[in-house]
């Protein structure tokens, strides 16, 4: 199975290296050349240098035969164009996409899209963890 | 009529000076704080800071109303074409523009289905290639209809020229209009004549280019 990663920061980088681990065939995407040192040495997968809008990189990156897309650039508005071009142009099945404003993750959620909203995570867990805290006095509330 | 601009930069700030003049009522949104400052100076309250692509910052501007007209004027495509897409799937806005900076992002915006675009780029590039000898030249997209008109230069080499139009295998998809020759047009028919130095024009759908040029120009 083929997965494009385009943006291949922190997190891009490790969605690339584990996908690589479980033996998908993974091309990574990023402007920088120096993202590829992110990757290591063990990483067996490709490297396109170029943007996620640029549709000759996506095609270079081999996106007509991608199974999967994922799409985690520092970008919400490049995410979110980058995700549909994957989708509607290229008719990629699996396209997924990282969305940091809740807002903007909902609209597109609700249209159809796959995404992924850390921000909305981090919101959730960090509440839950106060809520879960025994707190002396607290208990009595709850 | 209410207008929405997203994005002050010359072409917003513009806009909104004539919209205002025409007696209309506007709001800009710009997010970067200096060129925001300057813009209150003239514009006062109808300016707001902030990205306006966040759906708070769009509401916070009226998109909820919706404005008759929503003009995505940013200096990033990306941005421009998120901006489209909620004003017209999330707030059901009747008209949307959006600005086109890198031409090469025109086929994204077409994906997405935002048809009104300017782009200042494609056009200084059409009058560009105008100025310089040309073999084909796009004049006009006709982006529902799926078809564009260009401009083709019979030269000596052609393997037109001296044939009728009748005659030439001309792909699927694609027809020739006129003849421009010694300043005069005339309508392209079966029994026209292609000499070189001519300039034709062809209506056909985009992508046929190179095969159009094979036929006329062997190239």
């Amino acid at each position: 199975m083929k997965a494009i990663v385009v943006g291949c920061g922190r997190v891009g980088s490790a969605v690339a290296l584990e996908l690589d681990g479980e033996g998908w065939d993974v091309t990574a995407i990023d402007e920088q050349e120096v993202a590829l040192d992110r990757l290591g040495e063990d990483w067996r997968g490709a490297f396109v240098v170029g943007h996620g809008m640029d549709t000759e990189v996506l095609r270079r990156a081999g996106i007509e035969e991608a199974d999967a897309v994922v799409v985690a650039t520092n970008g919400d508005n490049t995410n979110i164009v980058v995700a549909q071009v994957a989708k509607k142009r290229f008719d990629v099945q699996c396209v997924v996409t990282r969305i940091l404003d809740p807002a903007r993750a909902r609209f597109y959620d609700e249209r159809g899209l796959k995404t992924v909203c850390p921000t909305s995570t981090a919101i959730e867990v960090l509440t839950d963890t106060v809520r879960s805290c025994a707190l002396p006095g607290q208990q009595g509330e709850v | 009529m209410y207008t929405l601009i997203a994005g002050g930069g010359k072409a917003g700030a513009n806009v909104m000076r004539t919209l205002l003049r025409l007696g209309h009522e506007v709001t800009l949104i710009e997010q970067r704080r200096d060129r925001s400052a300057s813009l209150e100076e003239e514009f006062e309250h109808q300016v707001q800071l902030g990205d306006a692509t966040e759906i708070h910052v769009l509401e916070r501007a009226g998109i909820e109303r919706p404005p008759d007209l929503v003009l995505a004027l940013t200096g990033d495509d990306e941005d421009n074409m998120v901006i489209c897409q909620i004003a017209t799937d999330g707030y059901a806005a009747p008209k949307v523009i959006a600005r086109v900076n890198d031409p090469r992002n025109q086929a994204h915006f077409d994906l997405l289905g935002i048809s009104s675009t300017v782009s200042a780029t494609a056009s200084i590039l059409a009058l560009v290639q105008h100025e310089v000898p040309h073999e084909l030249v796009h004049l006009l997209e006709l982006r529902k209809e799926n078809l564009e008109i260009v401009e083709i230069e019979i030269d000596e080499g052609s393997p037109c020229a001296g044939k009728r139009v009748e005659g030439l295998e001309l792909p699927e998809g694609s027809r020739l209009i006129s003849v421009m020759r010694d300043g005069q047009a005339e309508i392209a028919v079966g029994s026209t004549q292609l000499r070189p130095g001519d300039q034709v024009l062809a209506i056909l759908q985009p992508g046929k280019e190179d095969e159009l040029l094979r036929v006329l120009l062997k190239r």
